[in-house]
């Protein structure tokens, strides 16, 4: 390819996701700046007026504070069901990997289970109902768990299957259980993929809206992707306080996307196209 | 037994992953077949045989949902296949600018879904968006893109190709980046041009990439629930309702039987395309 065609090519691309990724996300934080007059008329406009603080605190204050309690619970909720979905899935990935028996057949199945078949959604219900997990915060995180072990499995054990097994009799030679050897030896050369497994089961959670809409209803309850959708049905004529809402929901996905981009990239490829 | 209780690894690493997928994710399964045989109040239940399922297919409402939730499965995995293998192509090219593209193009990948919706809800806006503003300057009358039944589904569609064509596109990335360079020597000692390239060398060594993309597509597609949900709750009418927000919607109603026999066939749908598409792509890899 010549340099010139080169050229073109690129300022055409540019151009276009200019247009096509980078201008619906203009729209979101030119329309959080606005007035609520302003922002009703759903134009891609500079604001007449900045009213961005205004904004961040009438948002932050609706509801009794609602969008800082979904803050917390959307935290603990990505927090707690990420951590013991690596931990458990890591565990499972590394005896799959390592030992050959004749439950493995079941086992993997069971894992692309998880992956395909959609999740029963009322009978779930009634399984916490009974556990007396429906409408708790710990249901939710079990459910999270148990949805998203599947993908970690996978891609903790295509990684693992590169780990040289010498490793492991070293280790027992020295003396080590198997938890030892799992938590000391294994799972910390896992670091990189479990960055990679945290990053992409974060950015789900948080951005879970299903889950929590079925499994932990009601006001006090909400996760900060329900106050997106309870304020755009109760703030219907004040989209700079929806956009505002949009706006700040997005900063922690953002944050991890700028931390650890390369890792996502090349850690989710390496799981989706081997698995 | 002794053997298996000196093994390094332990049979219990499974344990605690088995009692929490067993219990809220195998249990519901299962309990699904049955519930949707029955007329069910979560606390007492009465078997009604297959008069669930009558009534799904029975209602031209709930029918809408299945026919949409094929033409949005094929729609949008189509078209991720096709954008992201494009996009993949430019992206590994010789171009100026190429991480920022990456970033800018897999970036929505991680915004929140409803974040999304509701941002295109108002940017589809006939009388106000962006968009028919922009297709007014070009002299184009834009449709009505949500509000009109003809067009409702496919809007949500093209919205859903908008989020999630970044993965597919860092798939073929991940997929084009691995072919060997010397191919591509080889075939310009050859006299290969850039069609040939792809053609011959590109097309069929990103063959993986390409099952990756269209069974991770067409799943994501056929349970698709939250962006139709933000976007125009099935509506207008039950125009653009999918098997998922119907199940959604005789939840809120309470006809929890009902809801389940939807799950059901949502389950039939999703084993009867992925599960015979992924062993017929992936044999005839192996040909290759």
């Amino acid at each position: 390819m010549t340099g010139r065609k080169n050229y073109l090519l690129s300022t055409l691309a540019v151009l276009l996701s200019g247009v096509v990724f980078l201008v619906p996300f203009a729209f979101i934080v030119l329309t959080a700046m606005k007035t609520r007059q302003d922002a009703a008329e759903l134009r891609f406009s500079w604001p007449h007026q900045f009213q961005f603080v205004q904004n961040l605190v009438d948002v932050v204050q609706a509801r009794d504070y609602m969008l800082i309690i979904a803050f917390i619970n959307s935290t603990i909720l990505t927090v707690a069901s990420v951590t013991i979905m690596v931990v458990l899935a890591a565990m499972v990935a590394f005896v799959l990997q390592r030992r050959q028996s004749r439950w493995n057949g079941l086992i993997t199945f069971l894992v692309l289970s998880g992956l395909i078949i959609p999740p029963a959604v009322v009978p779930t219900i009634w399984v916490l109902q009974r556990l007396g997990l429906f409408r708790t915060m710990p249901g939710l995180i079990l459910v999270e768990v148990a949805f998203g072990m599947s993908f970690c499995v996978l891609l903790f054990r295509a990684f693992i299957a590169t780990i040289p097994r010498e490793l492991d009799e070293a280790a027992i030679i020295d003396g080590a259980g198997p938890l030892r050897l799992f938590f000391r030896v294994i799972f910390p050369l896992l670091r990189s993929v479990v960055v990679t497994a945290v990053v992409v089961q974060s950015v789900t959670v948080w951005n879970d809206f299903v889950n929590p809409l079925y499994f932990l209803p009601g006001d006090q309850n909400a996760t900060v992707q329900l106050t997106l959708y309870n304020f755009s049905s109760q703030y219907n004529t004040q989209f700079n306080l929806l956009f505002t809402n949009i706006l700040l929901i997005t900063i922690p996905p953002l944050l991890m996307f700028l931390v650890f981009n390369r890792q996502i990239v090349a850690g989710m490829t390496a799981g989706a196209v081997k698995g | 037994m002794a053997t298996s209780a000196r093994s390094p690894y332990s049979n219990w690493f499974y344990l605690p992953a088995a009692v929490i997928y067993g219990i809220l994710f195998a249990v519901p399964t299962f309990a699904s077949f049955f519930f949707s045989l029955t007329r069910w109040s979560i606390f007492d239940w009465k078997f009604i045989g297959f008069d669930n399922f009558v009534t799904f297919f029975r209602e031209p409402a709930l029918v809408k949902g299945l026919t949409n939730t094929l033409i949005y499965a094929l729609v949008t995995s189509g078209l991720k296949v096709v954008l992201g293998l494009l996009l993949a192509l430019l992206l590994t090219s010789q171009i100026a600018g190429r991480g920022y593209l990456r970033s800018v193009v897999f970036f929505p990948v991680l915004v929140s879904t409803i974040g999304v919706g509701l941002t295109f809800t108002v940017l589809m806006n006939p009388d106000q968006g962006l968009i028919n503003d922009a297709l007014g300057v070009l002299g184009i009358d834009g449709p009505g893109w949500l509000t009109d039944p003809q067009y409702a589904l496919l809007s949500v569609a093209l919205v859903d190709v908008w989020k999630g064509v970044g993965l597919a596109t860092v798939i073929y990335i991940a997929g084009i980046v691995s072919i060997p360079a010397e191919y591509f020597e080889a075939a310009r000692m050859d006299g290969a041009g850039a069609w040939d390239n792809f053609r011959r060398i590109v097309l069929p060594l990103a063959r993986p990439a390409t099952v990756t993309v269209i069974i991770l597509s067409l799943i994501g597609g056929l349970r698709s629930f939250d962006l139709i949900w933000a976007m125009t709750r099935g509506g207008p009418g039950f125009t653009s309702d999918v098997i998922a927000s119907v199940i959604y919607k005789q939840y809120q109603a309470g006809f929890y039987g009902l809801s389940t026999a939807g799950n059901v066939v949502l389950f039939l749908v999703v084993t009867a395309i992925v599960l015979p598409l992924s062993r017929f792509l992936n044999r005839k890899e192996v040909e290759l």
